[in-house]
C-alpha cells in the first residue's frame, strides 16, 4: 500500500498545471466556475487549444492521434482541469464514438471520421435514448430499412445533449423488427443535414437548453455509414457504455464544488458570525467532505486497477451512484449556503438578466445548478439501473 | 378532539380548488412564468372575488377568517396548484401589518383585489436573521437596502422594516416615494422579486414594533408550510400516477419493489408533513406557537427536499423538463425552504426554545 503518486506522476501533474495556467483563458474559466452556458465557439476554441497541445484525446491510441495516457494520467488531468475550471471536453465524438470506430469501424471509416473529430470538423451527438425507452435502452423503436445503397430511417430520439450544435449523430436503430430485442439493432452514422432530420429543443427545469429531440422522417443514410455488422449494434453500444468509465465519480467536480461552498460559507453571516462556523452548516460540509475523501480513494483504486490492465468490475456502477449523490449533495449545500439569494433566477434565456439578478456571493446560479444536476442520477443509466447491476452481479439476479 | 375542517373552511377549500383546477392549468401557469409581469392580474382579481384574500383577515378587519386554519387551507390549495401570485407577501404579510396598524382603507382595497402590496424586511447579509435590520429611520425618512423583496416591482405600497435608534418598527412607503429604487428580476420558482434601495425615502410609521414583526413572520411560516404541503401533495400524486402508468422492461415501474417501497416512504412522510402543518396552524396564538412553528418548518424542509428529489428521480428524465408540471412544483417545494428561515435556522430555534 502506498497512497502517494510517483515522481513521474507528480511531474506530469506539474506539466498539466502549467499548461492550464498558460492556455486556459481567465474569462472562460470564470464562466465555467459560475456554471454559465458556454457558446459553441467557446467549446470549440478549448478543443482546438487542447488539440494543438496533442491532449484532446486522452483515451485514444497514439496511432489515431491520441495521448495514450494511462488511467492515472487521465485522472490527474481531469482533477487539474476541474480545479482550474476548464470546460469539459464534449465527450460524444472523443470518448464515445472514437473508441467504437477504433474497435469496430472499417479502415475507411477510421481514416475519414477520426481526424475530423480531432480537428473539430464534425460535432457529434448521441442518438440512443427514445421517448418511452429511458433506461430500458434496448426497447428502442427507430427503424432503418435497407433500400438499395441506403437505409431509410424513421423514428425519434430524445435527450440528445448539445444536438443543437451537432452536424453528425451516431444512432442505434432497429434493422430487424422480428429479432429478439437486443439482436435487431444496428449502429448508424447520420449526417444531420440530410433532409428529414429535425432537431427540437427541450428546455430543462432550470431554463437551460442542453438537450433536444431529434426526429427522423424518411432519412436516407448511405450504407457505408453502418458501423460494423448489421444487427450487431447492441454489442458496440454496450462497449461504448462500458468503455472509458474512469472519471465517473466526478471527484474533481466535487472537490471544486466543495471549495466553492466553503468560500460562500466564509463570506455569508448568520447571527453575526461566518456561516462556516455555524455548527449545523459546518457539520453538513464535514459529512460530505468525509464521504468525498473516501470516494476519492475508491476512485483511485479503480483507476489503479484499470492502469494495471485488469478488467473493470462493479466500480463503474458504484462510482456512478456514489459520485452522483455526492455531487448533488454539494449542489444542495451551495443553494443552502446562499440563503434567500438562492431564489433569484439568472436565466441564460433572458437578455441582460445576469446584469440585474443579484449574486452577492459571486456564486453563480447555484439553485438552478442544484435542479439541473438532478440529472446526474438519472442519465447514463439511472442510479436504480446501476444498483440493479450491482445486485445482480452480487446475488446472481436472485436465480 | 376533531380533525375535520369547519363547514366554512371546507367550502373555501372546495371553491378554491375548483377555481384553480379550471383557471390555473399547467399551460396557463407556464405562460405566467414566462410573462413580463410574473403574475396574472386576472387571477389575482379572481382570487379576491372568491374571498380568498378576505379569508386571511379577521371579521373585525373586514375579512371572514384570519385564524391559523384559514391561512393553512388557503395556502395549501395555492401550493397544490403551484400558484405564483404572491398572496403570502402581498396579502398576508403586508395586509395583516396594515390591518394591525388600522389602515382599513388599504386593507379594504386589498381584500377587494384593487391594490398590490409588498413586504420588505430581510436585508443583504442578514440571511434569515429576523433582527438584522440596518435600514435606518430618521425623521420619518428611511435609508437602507432590502433583499429579495417579493413582488416589489408591481407593488403600489411597501411595508418596510427599519430601525429608529434601538427600536425596529414597520413603515409604509408609496411606490412613487422619493429616493426609492427597485431593481426587479424573475425568481427560479416563479414570480418576481426586487432589490430595494431606500435613500431618505419618506415613510409613514405604522406604530408596529419588533413583536408585531415576529408575529407576522410566524403567520408567514404557517402559510409557507401549508403551501409547501399542497405542492408536496401534487408531487406525490403525480409520482404515484406515473409509477402506475409508465412501463419499462414490460411492466409498470411501480411494480418494481425498489420503487414501490420508496413510494411508500413518500406517503409516510407526507402524513408527517400534514400533521406538521396542522400543528403549526393549531398552535397559533398559544404559548406553544414559537416552538411548534420552528418544529414544523424543520420538518417541512426535510420532507420537502425528500419529496422533491424522489419525485424527480422516480419520474426520470420527464421530470427534468420545464413544461412538465412536476418541474415547477418541485422548485416551489425546495424554494419554500429559502423563505422565513431554512431547516437549519429553525432547528437552532427549536433547540433554543426547547432548552429554555
Amino acid at each position: 500500500m502506498d497512497l502517494s503518486y510517483s515522481a513521474e506522476e507528480d511531474a506530469f501533474r506539474a506539466d498539466v498545471r502549467a499548461f492550464l495556467e498558460a492556455e486556459l483563458p481567465t474569462d472562460l474559466a470564470e464562466k465555467v466556475r459560475l456554471g454559465r452556458d458556454l457558446t459553441k465557439a467557446e467549446m470549440e476554441g478549448w478543443h482546438a487549444t487542447l488539440n494543438a497541445r496533442g491532449w484532446l484525446a486522452p483515451n485514444w491510441p497514439k496511432a489515431f492521434g491520441g495521448t495514450e495516457w494511462n488511467a492515472v494520467q487521465r485522472h490527474i488531468f481531469d482533477e487539474e482541469a476541474a480545479a482550474a475550471h476548464a470546460p469539459r471536453v464534449v465527450p460524444f465524438g472523443l470518448s464515445m464514438l472514437g473508441p467504437v470506430l477504433q474497435k469496430f469501424g472499417n479502415e475507411a471509416q477510421q481514416n475519414h471520421w477520426l481526424p475530423r473529430i480531432l480537428d473539430g470538423t464534425d460535432w457529434w451527438c448521441q442518438g440512443y435514448s427514445e421517448p418511452g425507452a429511458g433506461s430500458d435502452l434496448a426497447s428502442l423503436k427507430t427503424r432503418a430499412v435497407r433500400d438499395g445503397d441506403h437505409y431509410v430511417v424513421n423514428g425519434q430520439k430524445t435527450w440528445t445533449t448539445l444536438g443543437q450544435h451537432a452536424n453528425m449523430i451516431f444512432c442505434l436503430v432497429r434493422t430487424d423488427a422480428d429479432a429478439k430485442q437486443q439482436e435487431g439493432i444496428s449502429f448508424l452514422l447520420i449526417d444531420m443535414d440530410t433532409p428529414g432530420v429535425e432537431v427540437r429543443p427541450i428546455i430543462l427545469l432550470d431554463g437551460s437548453h442542453e438537450v433536444n429531440e431529434v426526429w427522423f422522417t424518411d432519412v436516407r443514410v448511405p450504407v457505408e455509414n453502418l458501423v460494423g455488422e448489421e444487427n450487431k449494434g447492441w454489442t458496440y453500444a454496450k462497449y461504448l457504455l462500458t468503455h472509458e468509465r474512469t472519471g465517473l465519480g466526478g471527484v474533481g467536480f466535487s472537490q471544486a464544488g466543495l471549495e466553492a461552498v466553503k468560500r460562500i460559507a466564509r463570506a455569508e453571516t448568520h447571527n453575526g458570525k461566518p456561516l462556516i462556523e455555524n455548527t449545523h452548516f459546518a457539520a453538513r460540509i464535514a459529512h460530505i467532505e468525509i464521504e468525498l475523501r473516501a470516494m476519492a480513494t475508491t476512485n483511485l483504486r479503480a483507476i489503479s486497477k484499470a492502469a494495471a490492465g485488469e478488467a473493470p468490475g462493479l466500480e463503474a456502477s458504484m462510482l456512478k451512484v456514489k459520485g452522483s449523490v455526492i455531487r448533488q449533495e454539494i449542489n444542495d449545500l451551495a443553494r443552502r449556503a446562499v440563503g434567500p439569494y438562492a431564489m433569484p433566477f439568472a436565466s441564460e434565456g433572458v437578455a441582460g438578466a445576469n446584469d440585474t439578478v443579484p449574486d452577492p456571493h459571486d456564486a453563480g446560479p447555484v439553485a438552478a445548478q442544484y435542479f439541473n444536476n438532478r440529472k446526474l442520477s438519472i442519465f447514463g443509466g439511472s442510479n436504480e439501473i446501476q444498483r440493479g447491476i450491482i445486485a445482480k452481479v452480487a446475488m446472481g439476479g436472485g436465480r | 378532539m376533531n380533525f375535520e375542517l369547519t363547514e366554512e373552511r371546507r367550502m373555501l377549500q372546495d371553491t378554491l380548488r375548483r377555481y384553480l383546477r379550471a383557471e390555473y392549468s399547467t399551460e396557463r401557469r407556464n405562460a405566467i412564468l414566462d410573462s413580463e409581469a410574473g403574475y396574472e392580474p386576472e387571477i389575482w382579481r379572481g382570487l379576491a372575488e372568491l374571498g380568498v384574500i378576505g379569508a386571511l383577515f379577521d371579521e373585525a378587519d373586514g375579512g371572514f377568517g384570519g385564524a391559523g386554519f384559514d391561512i393553512a387551507v388557503v395556502f395549501e390549495e395555492l401550493g397544490r396548484a403551484g400558484v405564483v401570485e404572491p398572496l403570502l407577501d402581498g396579502a398576508l404579510l403586508a395586509g395583516r401589518a396594515l390591518a394591525m396598524a388600522g389602515r382599513q382603507d388599504v386593507v379594504d382595497a386589498l381584500i377587494g383585489g384593487e391594490v398590490q402590496l409588498a413586504f420588505a424586511h430581510y436585508e443583504p447579509g442578514g440571511r434569515y436573521d429576523l433582527d438584522f435590520v440596518r435600514t435606518a429611520a430618521v425623521g420619518g425618512r428611511l435609508s437602507g437596502r432590502k433583499a429579495v423583496v417579493m413582488h416589489a416591482g408591481a407593488a403600489d405600497h411597501l411595508v418596510v422594516s427599519a430601525r429608529d435608534g434601538d427600536e425596529i418598527g414597520l413603515y409604509l412607503v408609496a411606490k412613487d416615494a422619493a429616493g426609492l429604487d427597485i431593481r426587479d428580476y424573475p425568481l427560479l420558482a416563479g414570480g418576481r422579486a426586487g432589490e430595494v434601495v431606500l435613500d431618505g425615502t419618506p415613510a409613514e410609521p405604522l406604530g408596529l414594533g419588533y413583536d408585531a414583526l415576529c408575529g407576522l413572520i410566524d403567520l408567514a411560516v404557517v402559510a409557507q408550510c401549508a403551501e409547501a404541503l399542497g405542492a408536496m401533495e401534487t408531487a406525490v400524486a403525480l409520482t404515484q400516477d406515473y409509477l402506475m402508468t409508465r412501463k419499462q422492461f414490460g411492466r409498470p415501474i411501480g411494480t418494481f419493489q425498489a420503487l414501490a417501497h420508496r413510494m411508500a416512504d413518500l406517503l409516510i412522510e407526507l402524513e408527517q408533513a400534514r400533521s406538521a402543518v396542522i400543528n403549526a396552524a393549531g398552535m397559533v396564538g398559544t404559548d406553544q406557537q414559537a416552538a411548534t412553528l420552528a418544529a414544523s418548518k424543520v420538518l417541512m424542509g426535510r420532507v420537502g427536499q425528500l419529496v422533491a428529489e424522489e419525485a424527480i428521480q422516480m419520474h426520470g428524465g420527464i421530470a427534468m423538463t420545464q413544461e412538465y408540471e412536476l418541474a415547477h412544483i418541485a422548485k416551489r417545494i425546495v424554494m419554500a425552504d429559502h423563505r422565513f428561515g431554512d431547516a437549519d435556522y429553525h432547528l437552532e430555534r427549536f433547540i433554543a426554545l426547547s432548552a429554555a
